[in-house]
């Protein structure tokens, strides 16, 4: 259906969750398609849709889009989630390109051995309390206002609410200590669209489990260990 | 001074050569402070310069940028290297992200064993080859144009440039095979006199 973005990835978070999360927070519905064979992805490759053969792929305005990224800049500019003039542009950037990092620590996980995931959720803990929530806690707290930049809800929100919820997941109280971020997680967590993304039912993708790690080995045939960093 | 950008880092590529780059390619002159002691890097710190306590930094319109590609997307679209619309913006920033990637498999490189170097050698040169340069050749074969993005020079033909230049350097002849990148390659050095200078 022409007008709906279709998302090309495997049926769990990755590096897709982010894409799912800017798109729900813009109220803009959108289909999937969830890779669950090696033919599948053999078939978009052939078919040329994949530019570096990698997903995340989503075809969207009649491109088929790749580079996480990309996609999301594109759609943070298209629903004017991008703040209004290069400067805010830049401050947006900086912060998603924090908590890019931070959710970069997450990411592997799922493929971790048990004891090298002990080892990664410590670093995790600590990378978040000691380096990435303090900065935004002190933007927060420096302007006073309810969202991180130009005093309007952008991508940089959104991207910060998903890196608070997953570092949750791995400690429930590592909010502690950091009353902006606590105030800032309730206030967006209420934002409409949002609210919306965090009920059951959504698209929303729930925490990898072994099932997701191992159709992503399966369909690209990564099979060789992951080792935290 | 007012107005030159200055660049924080150690003297050394890592992440900042891609804005060196970048700032060359838009004639913009800029100064650099060098990182050599430890103490220089806690002063950045206490001063409160360095949002997630990292370099590269890049004070720049009265900011002081952190991220790389913040920092590169901020100069691109200042200098009008980010194409004009958002359709074009957005196929820079996916030729910039795999030009990223590519160029992330040989940042590692110093800092690895003697023979750990030999294996990313064959990883980069196959990931090159097989992945990334067919990519861009074929983009530049469909339409025939001289740039990558919009019929004009952009972030996206530096950034390729300065991989290609980077892949090279571990084996020299690895665009054979891919006459597009060939011909593009010594084009633009040839066109504008920012790039020429970086070389």
């Amino acid at each position: 259906m022409a007008g709906k973005p279709k998302l090309y990835y495997f049926d769990g978070r990755g590096k897709m969750e982010s894409v799912r999360w800017l798109l729900a927070a813009a109220g803009v519905e959108f289909e999937e398609e969830f890779l669950e064979t090696r033919e599948q992805y053999e078939k978009l490759l052939q078919g040329g849709s994949l530019l570096f053969q990698q997903v995340p792929m989503v075809e969207i305005d009649g491109m088929k889009m790749v580079q996480t990224r990309a996609i999301l800049s594109y759609i943070a500019a298209k629903y004017n989630l991008y703040g209004k003039d290069l400067k805010e542009r830049a401050l947006i950037d900086m912060y998603v390109g924090g908590t890019d990092d931070l959710m970069g620590f997450i990411m592997m996980f799922p493929f971790l051995s048990a004891e090298d995931k002990e080892k990664q959720r410590a670093v995790v803990v600590q990378k978040a309390t000691s380096r990435y929530f303090p900065a935004y806690e002190k933007v927060l707290k420096d302007h006073g206002q309810d969202f991180l930049v130009g005093n309007n809800f952008s991508w940089a929100d959104v991207h910060l609410l998903e890196a608070i919820l997953m570092v949750e997941e791995k400690k429930s109280d590592v909010l502690s200590g950091f009353p902006q971020l606590q105030a800032f997680k309730a206030r967006i967590s209420s934002i409409p669209t949002i609210k919306k993304f965090l009920e059951p039912g959504s698209q929303r993708k729930p925490v990898p489990d072994d099932k997701y790690v191992e159709t992503v080995r399966r369909v690209l045939r990564m099979y060789y260990d992951v080792k935290a960093n």
